[in-house]
């Protein structure tokens, strides 16, 4: 496979094949600028993709598997939730994409550009938001920008002014641009953070929990800011302990638990992993759950007043009609798929739970 | 650190891909002019934070209070307590001001300056870890060697102006308190002001640089920790340390290995002809220790994982 021939469309979930594309491959032409080629970018497109990491491991000297043989693909012009509960090593992977954490294992690169070694070269072109906002609380926001623009050697200082006016503007911090970063709500924290990563014209933006700790306003308001950043073409990873925050917002997920990717896809991918179930509503959930055997369906379960299997590739009426013949009185008969959020909790585990 | 990351505009960069990634903005540019923008931000932060500024009120409070406290116990005679440098600056002060400099420098290098400079090179890094705001810079990416290049001059820049202030307000409260006129040096000449004055510049930039070795020790300290008050307190044992280590006679052999042991080395300037041999044993010993924990630092700091 010649590089740039992995399409979003290409990228199937669950069976991500690291072969097909590795940090060695993707160091080829590179797309035009990202508002130009996100326009292109109808499936099939040929892309460099935002992000590619092959084995990616991180043992950390305490010998704690943080992150085992990562195999991870983010397609360009993609929002891409990167979910998994936490100390599931979200932040550790996003620690290493960004090369503040070496691997111990695996190779990676952003844009097409190997990392950590091309750290220097393609980081100005990545915004990032990494464990919350950290400040100078003495200093105000306006102050706290000029750092970090003044730390860019690619920044122009001739355009600083503009462009921390812009910044603080689209997260709508201005009017508090001279208070000091200690008096911050934490959504203004937040926020500030948000602008820091888009100080510079960006291709991809790394937003790690930008919910995080925010009451319900604030992160519609973040949501809302995620959108609008990736409706201009930029590709954005975001991080999140809850599907919810990041469902409506996202064209595909990644899943981690303690350590490995569960799962990769679109939503709807990840929907269709969800095996249907057919319920019967029935006075004779015993003879009900004897037919449903008898048809050849798993998982049969019979409760009170309703016995239940898992439907497979049995169309519904068909089963239905087996019932009746059998003299099952059927007063209700549905369907069930579980919600994103079951299948989700599915994939990563119930709360504590861990793996050994 | 690296001079040549500094004026070199960017080594790693391949000339094709780059420049056409973002249109119409080449990446990188302005490699030394970038340096010192951020050299700029970090001294105004330095400057501007109100711990550091306590701690350069110190360094003006306590000259002042030794200039006043010696004028007003002069009238019992000149002679002061204690041997080495300090006694013969002290027995000179009567006759010219200028010497409440040299006390001044002498006594507190023996613990003020050095606490200055290990609270500013201890909190370098490790402050920024503890903050979190370390992640933020080294993901702009301001480069790890252009940072750590970046603190390690400005806080050679803030021991520069602690010995700078001490000097200095000595000097003018000497002149105030004291007659001023002439130097007659520890040898005995007699020498101009102006050249007294001089021989002052150069005892508070030789004193700066011993400063400058303590500040390459407490760079290499503050990259091991997130923890910036154990950096300063692990900086500050080993000076005092060192110190002590110094003072003991038995330790002799090791003496001139020791970081602290050409500190006071500046009284060679205040001879005719000036003792060039161990001024120079001094700087040596400085830039070595520059030199050692300048790496230790760079090896540490362009390795390690930033997990704060």
């Amino acid at each position: 496979m010649s590089p740039g021939q992995v399409s979003p469309g290409q990228v199937s979930p669950g069976q991500v094949s690291p072969d097909q594309v590795s940090p060695d491959q993707v160091t080829g032409p590179q797309a035009d600028s990202a508002p130009a080629a996100r326009q292109e970018a109808s499936p099939g497109a040929e892309l460099t993709p935002a992000i590619v990491t092959k084995g990616l491991t991180k043992r950390f000297r305490s010998g704690q598997l943080a992150v085992d043989s990562l195999d991870m693909l983010v397609p360009q012009g993609s929002v891409y939730g990167f979910l998994g509960p936490n100390g599931s090593g979200k932040t550790t992977t996003i620690r290493m994409l960004l090369g503040l954490v070496y691997p111990t294992q695996g190779r990676h690169a952003l844009l097409g550009v190997p990392m950590p070694a091309g750290t220097v070269r393609v980081l100005p072109r990545v915004g990032s938001l990494v464990e919350g906002p950290a400040f100078y609380p003495q200093l105000s926001g306006w102050d706290n920008l000029a750092r970090v623009d003044a730390a860019d050697r690619t920044a122009d200082p001739g355009t600083a002014k503009k462009r921390i006016t812009v910044a603080l503007d689209r997260v709508g911090l201005l009017a508090a641009r001279k208070k000091h970063y200690r008096a911050y709500s934490l959504g203004m924290k937040q926020r500030l953070a948000i602008a820091a990563s888009l100080l510079q014209p960006r291709e991809l933006i790394i937003l790690d929990e930008p919910t995080n700790g925010l009451d319900p306003q604030g992160t519609r308001e973040v949501r809302g800011l995620i959108r609008e950043i990736a409706t201009d073409g930029i590709t954005v990873l975001v991080s999140s302990h809850l599907l919810a925050e990041v469902e409506q917002i996202c064209t595909e997920v990644g899943v981690m638990r303690t350590g490995r990717l569960v799962f990769q896809g679109s939503l709807e991918e990840l929907r269709a992993r969800g095996a249907a179930r057919i319920r019967v509503t029935t006075t004779d959930p015993t003879r009900a759950a004897e037919v449903l055997g008898k048809l050849g369906l798993a998982d049969v379960t019979a409760a009170d007043g309703a016995a239940s299997a898992a439907l497979g590739d049995q169309a519904p009426e068909q089963i239905c009609r087996e019932l009746v013949y059998a003299g099952v009185p059927v007063a209700g008969l549905d369907t069930p798929r579980p919600s994103l959020e079951e299948l989700f909790v599915g994939l990563t585990g119930e709360g504590f739970d861990v793996d050994g | 650190m690296s001079t040549a990351e500094l004026s070199a505009p960017r080594g790693d960069t391949p000339p094709t891909t780059d420049g056409v990634s973002l249109a119409g903005r080449a990446l990188p540019r302005n490699g030394l002019r970038g340096w010192m923008r951020l050299l700029g931000n970090e001294l105004r932060l330095m400057f501007r934070r109100w711990r550091n500024l306590a701690l350069l009120g110190v360094l003006v409070v306590l000259p002042v209070v030794l200039a006043i406290g010696l004028r007003v116990s002069m009238p019992h005679g000149g002679g002061g307590g204690g041997n080495g440098p300090g006694a013969s600056f002290f027995a000179q002060l009567a006759g010219n001001g200028v010497f409440l400099s040299f006390l001044a420098l002498t006594i507190l290098l023996t613990l003020v300056l050095p606490l200055v400079v290990a609270v500013v090179a201890g909190d370098s890094i490790a402050g920024e870890a503890g903050l979190g705001t370390l992640r933020y810079l080294l993901t702009v990416p301001a480069g790890r060697t252009r940072l750590l290049s970046v603190k390690y001059v400005a806080v050679v820049i803030f021991g520069l102006a602690a010995c700078l202030l001490v000097s200095a307000v000595s000097l003018i409260m000497g002149a105030i308190l004291f007659p001023i006129g002439p130097v007659t040096l520890l040898s005995g000449t007699t020498v101009s002001l102006a050249d007294g004055l001089l021989r002052l510049l150069y005892v508070t930039l030789y004193v700066a640089a011993g400063m400058a070795a303590l500040a390459a020790i407490g760079l290499a300290i503050s990259t091991l920790t997130e923890h910036p008050i154990g950096a300063i307190a692990a900086v500050l044992v080993l000076a005092v340390a060192s110190e002590v280590a110094d003072n003991v006679a038995q330790f002799a052999v090791i003496h001139p290995y020791l970081p602290t042991h050409f500190w006071l080395s500046f009284d060679s300037l205040l001879r005719a002809p000036i003792d060039t041999t161990t001024l120079l044993h001094g700087l040596l010993s400085f830039a070595a220790y520059i030199v050692i924990f300048g790496s230790i630092a760079w090896a540490r700091f362009t390795s390690a994982d930033v997990t704060s």
